[in-house]
């Protein structure tokens, strides 16, 4: 509930808040079937960032369309905050009062905003309140603390095709918590934005999760958004999620190709008879300086050859790319100091093209 | 013909064709709004999909409309005769012109209707709103610019096939240009009549532009004194605003920053 919760760090239990199993949906037009979502199951914990990311087609759009049944999937269950809304959906495309009741308990925030031009911001955010039948009074109230909260306080009055899209994105999560909910599902909300908006927009969220402990479900096909804000995300491909868990866990995962995505390594050996390794920093072993520890232990040149390294959820994670001189059966030894330091290595592969690099460029389309 | 002769006429002319005009425009209102709003949320995919009723609904309309006027106005004879206890007059031609005008409006209800973005249906469906919230806080709110254009083309039409009542003598300026000027040779009396019509029509549409400027305005407005330089028509154009371009908001908003 805005105001009342002011929690400063993030409040990740393991409720479960949002759970599908064995979501799919399928579409039918004029005898032809396609399978948009083929057995997703979701666990999104209270109080997390969930980032579902995956291209264009994956399925994503329609999986979040279906947390709230604006889009009714075709077998499977959607339970939101201990309400199995698969249940109170009915037949037919008409939602029932109870569908529409759980619906005003979870906000919506859309790619292209979806603001009525002829409404004021004020009345903008005031709509789901008229919705949910409270009275003129406090629903003005209740719109200027909500447009104070996402920094708006001033345009209460203008009409949203007088506002930049940054601002109008802001109206938008201000509308989508009118009705105090406790999950907020956003579906690219930043995608039509510019960088520097998107990063603000996702601070906006990134502040309302950890002060309302609001929990953020959110698809998007840009990586940058996963490693800014996400607790925890999923990879989806061709209506399946592939890979989900944590940050953390994707990154200790070998192989994982999210961790890949998120921190993508190139460069190629510098020439004949080298070992190229990948290594993977997550937690404690972040902190130490093993590279220069490895090359003062065992007298060995190291070159680097890549790396990402970040900052998620304040702590340092990362990959890099480095190379040892000689083979890699003179280099079991350094290897194996590496994997005491509790890293994770992974010994690349000689001479094949880096997937992370096909994968950054499908990821920046 | 003198003027003296002439102006009772004229004035007799003008009550019955406003007359018509205006209650047809009533009932096509009444009758026209609500179809064409059906028309959309019975269509396939839609709220409230109905492939029987929007069928049904969609062929009355099309009935209505590939009727030449002056042959529904005599084939409504015995209509108009059950429902007003006459068959001529101007309440007769009334039956008639809310009966060629209702599908006539509904359709262009239709297109204003489906015009709205359907992001903005969903936004309200997401916040828990029903069929009913739908259309009074959406598709009603965000289609009236283009609603009012359509009703003003309803009226200029109204008028135009107001002229045909005569066949059933509904009277009307149509029915004076046409007894008296034509079959009459009262030329000077026609031309004032024509000169009438022209005048109505263009208030009619100068109107109907005024409140559609207006309306549409509410989302454009950069500065408040562009209030008065909308009313003139060159002075800028009242797009419905649509969800522009993000790099085109922000030039708005610098603009608008002052």
């Amino acid at each position: 509930m805005p105001g009342t919760t002011t929690a400063a760090h993030s409040t990740v239990t393991e409720t479960p808040v949002i759970t599908t199993t064995g979501l799919t949906k399928v579409y039918r037009s004029r005898g032809r079937e396609v399978t948009a979502l083929d057995g997703v199951d979701l666990h999104v914990r209270e109080g997390e960032v969930y980032g579902v990311v995956g291209q264009s087609g994956a399925g994503k759009s329609t999986l979040i369309r279906c947390v709230n049944l604006l889009e009714r999937p075709s077998s499977g269950t959607v339970t939101v905050a201990g309400q199995d809304l698969t249940a109170l959906a009915g037949r037919g495309p008409r939602a029932g009062a109870e569908l529409r009741k759980a619906r005003s308990r979870i906000g919506m925030v859309f790619q292209h905003f979806n603001l009525l031009s002829s409404r004021t911001v004020q009345s903008n955010i005031e709509l789901p309140l008229e919705i949910l039948g409270i009275s003129g009074k406090e629903r003005s109230r209740k719109a200027l603390e909500l447009l104070d909260l996402v920094g708006l306080a001033d345009k209460a009055k203008a009409y949203p095709a007088q506002l930049s899209g940054g601002q109008k994105q802001r109206v938008g999560i201000a509308r989508a918590l009118a009705g105090d909910p406790k999950v907020l599902l956003s579906d690219e909300s930043t995608s039509a934005l510019d960088p520097e908006t998107t990063r603000s927009i996702l601070q906006l969220l990134r502040d309302l999760n950890r002060q309302l402990g609001l929990t953020v479900l959110l698809i998007t096909h840009e990586m940058e958004v996963v490693k800014t804000i996400c607790d925890s995300a999923a990879l989806m491909k061709g209506g399946r999620v592939v890979e989900s868990g944590t940050v953390s866990e994707l990154l200790a995962t070998p192989g994982s190709e999210l961790a890949a995505e998120l921190f993508p390594v190139g460069g190629e050996p510098s020439g004949e008879d080298r070992t190229v390794v990948d290594i993977t920093f997550h937690g404690e072993a972040a902190t130490q300086p093993v590279i220069s520890q490895l090359s003062r232990t065992y007298n060995v040149d190291i070159s680097i050859l890549g790396a990402a390294m970040d900052t998620v959820c304040g702590k340092q994670v990362g990959r890099m790319r480095i190379e040892l001189p000689g083979r890699f059966e003179e280099n079991v030894v350094p290897i194996g100091f590496l994997r005491e330091q509790g890293l994770q290595v992974e010994v690349a592969p000689v001479k094949t093209p880096a997937p992370a690099d096909e994968l950054l460029k499908e990821g920046a389309k | 013909m003198t003027w003296s002769e002439m102006q009772p006429l004229l004035r007799d002319a003008c009550l019955d064709t406003l007359f018509m005009v205006w209650w047809s425009t009533v009932y096509a209102i009444i009758g026209g709004l609500p179809l064409g709003i059906l028309l959309v949320l019975t269509d396939r995919g839609a709220l409230l999909q109905n492939v029987v009723v929007n069928k049904v609904i969609g062929a009355v309309v099309n009935l209505g409309r590939s009727l030449p006027f002056i042959i529904l106005l005599v084939w409504l004879i015995p209509f108009s005769r059950f429902v007003v206890g006459t068959s001529i007059g101007p309440s007769a031609a009334v039956v008639a012109l809310a009966v060629g005008a209702i599908p006539f409006f509904a359709r262009l209800v239709e297109t204003s209707v489906r015009e709205v973005d359907h992001g903005l249906v969903e936004a309200v469906q997401s916040m828990g709103g029903g069929t009913w919230t739908v259309v009074r806080k959406v598709l009603l709110p965000q289609a009236l610019p283009s609603i009012v254009a359509g009703l003003t083309t309803t009226v200029i039409a109204l008028i135009g096939y107001s002229a045909m009542a005569g066949a059933v003598g509904g009277g009307g300026l149509g029915n004076l240009a046409i007894s008296y000027g034509f079959q009459r040779h009262e030329t000077g009396l026609m031309n004032i009549t024509i000169v009438l019509l022209i005048v109505i029509v263009t208030a009619v549409q100068l109107a109907g532009d005024l409140v559609v400027r207006r309306l549409a305005g509410r989302g454009a407005r950069q500065t408040a004194s562009v209030g008065l330089r909308g009313l003139l028509p060159s002075a800028r154009k009242a797009a419905p605003a649509k969800t522009p371009d993000p790099a085109v908001g922000e030039a708005a908003a610098l603009t608008e920053t002052r």
